[in-house]
């Protein structure tokens, strides 16, 4: 098998000249050949907008869903087949907005799925509407006045519901993504990379140059250090930190269901007989 | 000849698990009997009762009227004196209220006290069930050998409640020993299950090879998790409490979709959740079963009651159009195979199949024979290497309109896409005029092959009958007693009962409704709603309806005196 980037690379994309997405995609692509992860090992979980179409750019397994719900069949995947590489990859509206109930949870519960929030502080496929990261004061067409309710902050909201791996990258650094990718891909449990993109539609205040002007990689010596982590995920305005702010695995999902040991539940035969002593119970 | 029993008490009086013991014994001596549950969506106070009914052969419902009844508290007693006969017996602690003079029924056992002598007050009811046994001239040796084996690992627990349980033997003993005469047991000597609708259908799924359920706690469907729950540690099944509905539905696509047998369970509510998880189903073309246990809306409405009021609701919700097969619960028996059946059907036609129950099914405990694991289906109807298509396309368009299904993981190189936007036979998106047509027309296809697999109504009954009573769903029992009783006053009566729902299986009801004087759907809910399906799928009309939405189940009574009143 040959794990070149541009074999996991197909369809024809929809999205803008210019757009955050591109990278991202060749981020990933270069990412699962590097960790040398056939196809249809591989699945991506995601919801509805612009950034979750990228099942249909990449060649491997795809769950192209509901808006806001990518996260909750994820889960029930990594139950049905523990030895698959689940990704899940949507936009900030999809995940932080319409999602935030799965991704709050989801982050308690800690299933082993690498988690990439295309992050570009606008709704993107209904046409420029804030989303819960965008600035105050950002106007649109819906917030003529402009944002009037603080940003979400997901690093902050992920570590202090006990996220194990929480990173920031930025698009257009497509080797420290690539990089930060892989060690999302391999951490035991759920972990969280919110990318940061421009939009060249939409998002006329965190342009590329915006982001340039502000964004710097921290000497990050310990990655479990719980309160650096936190102090690094609130920074935000002249500067802004990249990197893997918190790595320290804990219990997972997986492992702390029993009938998750051994064999994938997906690969194990049954007869309904083997199990008629179930009414015994009930004589 | 039956024997009823009612009793009664506040929420947290511990009334259920002394039933399930006088149950279960009852059962194991060789008695026929069904049990029901009357309770308040409370925790503690309130009134709560349990009815248990015995009778020769497997009673299908229970009845007003009270032989014996136990009053844990004073109210239990008013409430239900009027439907005591001159024969009837009253157990109560005369330490906790006193029964009216003119009362001449009373049996007086201190059951506090006398639990308390035995190691603790948490065992009155153990002693009520000692008194219960010696009314109805039965020996204490079964119910303990029953309390034997349920506290098995608790040290010392079982002794204490064994001496409570002979102390309020003999406490009742002086004043009335065997004044009941027991109905006949049952001539075969086989086992009898003593089960309820939801383990009933918990063990039905895993019986089925569901590997995973996800569902947020939802009255009345909560006891399917809480089974499932109690099996996951020793068989192969994850169960997860999902964050809310919405995650429930879409935790068990993802399992779906992934390659095992899933279900999610709730009440109507939170079906209301769930309809764009269930069009997803419909669009993705993801086996799921759903159960839904219905309970009296709107909203909120009755949470521990029950209602036939979401026929129509899982017919019809989720947007836009996609197959789906609805199914129900009927009897225990039933129950079982059916539930099979709707794994089968969702795996082999690939779209979503509901399983209607309802709180009277799910608390209802029957003595029921053993079930038949053979009878079990289990066919994935995965398509095997070599038997599809290379490149992979999960929605190849066919004649059924079922795709040969692969699941990711298991075909080296091939890949599973699928999609919630309109899409090519690839699973890619598509805003294409000439493809939506083409995958609108594949899926509802599988409409027409759903429709050649569901059963026709049970037909019980009069083979001429006067009067056809049409029902659905947990209903059956107790439209069966109000048959047998029309049929003993002289009016020939048969019922047609459905199971299978949704497609409409219609070519008995026509034959019949053509036929019959007068026909009447019966239904636990305000506005006849299976009726109305039939009018939309045949065009006929039955004469008349017999509605009962107070959040309580039919009596037989009721429904008979309806039919005579008609008259």
């Amino acid at each position: 098998m040959i794990f070149k980037a541009e074999d996991y690379m197909v369809g024809e994309t929809a999205w803008c000249p210019g757009c955050g997405n591109f990278a991202i995609r060749e981020a990933l692509a270069e990412a699962l050949g590097e960790l040398r992860l056939p196809s249809h090992e591989v699945v991506i979980f995601s919801g509805i907008g612009q950034a979750a179409k990228i099942p249909h750019y990449l060649k491997v397994n795809g769950f192209n869903g509901l808006h806001g719900r990518a996260l909750p069949p994820a889960v029930g995947s990594r139950a049905a087949n523990k030895d698959l590489q689940v990704i899940v990859e949507s936009g900030d509206g999809d995940s932080y907005g319409e999602g935030g109930n799965h991704f709050i949870h989801n982050i308690r519960r800690n299933p082993d799925i690498a988690h990439f929030v295309h992050d570009n502080q606008v709704y993107g496929l209904t046409k420029g509407q804030a989303s819960p990261t965008s600035e105050p004061g950002m106007k649109t067409g819906v917030q003529v006045s402009g944002v009037s309710m603080p940003a979400l902050n997901p690093l902050s909201l992920a570590l202090t519901m006990g996220a194990g791996f929480v990173a920031r990258c930025f698009s257009v650094e497509k080797e420290h993504l690539k990089e930060t990718m892989k060690q999302a891909i391999n951490f035991p449990g759920y972990a969280l990379i919110d990318i940061l993109q421009p939009c060249v539609s939409f998002n006329k205040v965190n342009t590329f140059g915006w982001y340039k002007k502000r964004i710097y990689f921290p000497e990050i010596e310990d990655s479990q250090d719980w309160i650096q982590a936190m102090e690094y995920s609130l920074q935000w305005g002249d500067k802004i930190p990249l990197g893997i702010f918190y790595n320290n695995p804990r219990l997972t999902f997986e492992s702390s269901q029993k009938a998750l040991a051994g064999e994938p539940l997906c690969r194990r035969p049954f007869d309904p007989q083997e199990v008629a002593a179930l009414q015994d119970e009930f004589y | 000849m039956d024997l009823n029993i009612l009793v009664g008490g506040a929420a947290g009086q511990g009334m259920e698990t002394v039933m399930n013991i006088l149950g279960k014994s009852l059962v194991r001596e060789g008695f026929g009997i069904i049990y029901t549950k009357d309770y308040m969506s409370r925790v503690r106070g309130g009134h709560n009762f349990s009815r248990l009914r015995i009778a020769s052969g497997t009673p299908w419902s229970t009845v007003e009227k009270i032989d014996i009844l136990v009053a844990l508290n004073e109210e239990t007693y008013y409430l239900h004196r009027d439907h005591l006969p001159p024969s009837a017996r009253v157990i109560y602690d005369p330490q906790e209220f006193s029964l009216p003079e003119s009362e001449q029924r009373g049996i007086p056992v201190e059951l506090k006290k006398i639990a308390e002598e035995s190691g603790g007050r948490v065992m009155a009811n153990t002693v009520a069930v000692g008194a219960l046994l010696v009314l109805m001239g039965l020996g204490t040796a079964t119910v303990e050998g029953l309390l034997q084996e349920m506290f098995a690992t608790k040290e010392g627990v079982a002794e204490k409640n064994v001496s409570a349980l002979k102390s309020g033997y003999n406490a009742a003993a002086s004043f009335c020993n065997a004044c009941f005469t027991m109905p006949p047991k049952s001539n075969d000597s086989g086992r009898k299950l003593f089960i309820d609708g939801n383990q009933v259908l918990g063990m039905s799924a895993l019986a089925s090879g569901c590997r995973f359920l996800s569902a947020y706690p939802m009255t009345p469907s909560t006891g399917i998790m809480n089974y499932l729950a109690g099996k996951s540690t020793d068989y192969p099944v994850v169960v997860e409490q999902a964050e809310d509905e919405i995650a429930a539905i879409n935790m068990a696509l993802g399992a779906s979709y992934t390659g095992i047998r899933a279900l999610t369970c709730t009440s109507g509510g939170g079906f209301a959740l769930m309809v764009e998880g269930l069009s997803l189903a419909g669009m993705t073309e993801t086996p799921l079963v759903v159960i839904v246990a219905m309970r009296p809306g709107p909203a909120t409405g009755l949470p521990t009651r029950t209602e036939q009021g979401d026929l129509e609701f899982v017919i019809h919700g989720g947007h836009g159009e996609f197959p789906r097969a609805v199914l129900s619960a009927t009897s225990q028996e039933d129950a079982f195979y059916r539930l099979n059946k709707a794994f089968d059907l969702a795996d082999r036609h690939q779209t979503p199949v509901i399983f209607l129950s309802d709180q009277s099914f799910a608390d209802t405990h029957r003595s029921i024979e053993p079930f038949d694991f053979s009878r079990l289906r289990y066919d994935r109807a995965l398509a095997e290497e070599g038997k599809f298509e290379k490149p992979y396309k999960r929605y190849r368009v066919t004649d059924s309109g079922i795709s040969p299904r692969i699941i990711p993981g298991e075909h080296t190189g091939e890949v599973v896409l699928i999609d919630s936007d309109e899409h090519d036979e690839k699973g890619n998106i598509t805003e294409s005029d000439r493809v939506r047509r083409m995958m609108a027309e594949k899926r509802m296809r599988k409409l027409e092959g759903l429709a050649g697999e569901m059963d026709e109504p049970d037909l019980y009954g009069d083979s001429h009958p006067e009067v056809l009573l049409i029902g659905w769903g947990s209903t059956y029992g107790v439209m069966r007693e109000a048959v047998d009783a029309l049929s003993n006053s002289g009016t020939k009566t048969a019922m047609l009962h459905f199971s299978d729902l949704y497609p409409l299986p219609t070519q008995r009801l026509q034959d019949l409704l053509k036929e019959v004087g007068k026909s009447y759907c019966v239904e636990n809910n305000a506005t006849g709603q299976l009726a109305r399906l039939i009018r939309r799928e045949t065009g006929l009309q039955t004469s008349g309806l017999i509605l009962k939405y107070d959040g309580r189940p039919f009596l037989p009574r009721e429904i008979v005196e309806e039919v005579e009143n008609d008259f």
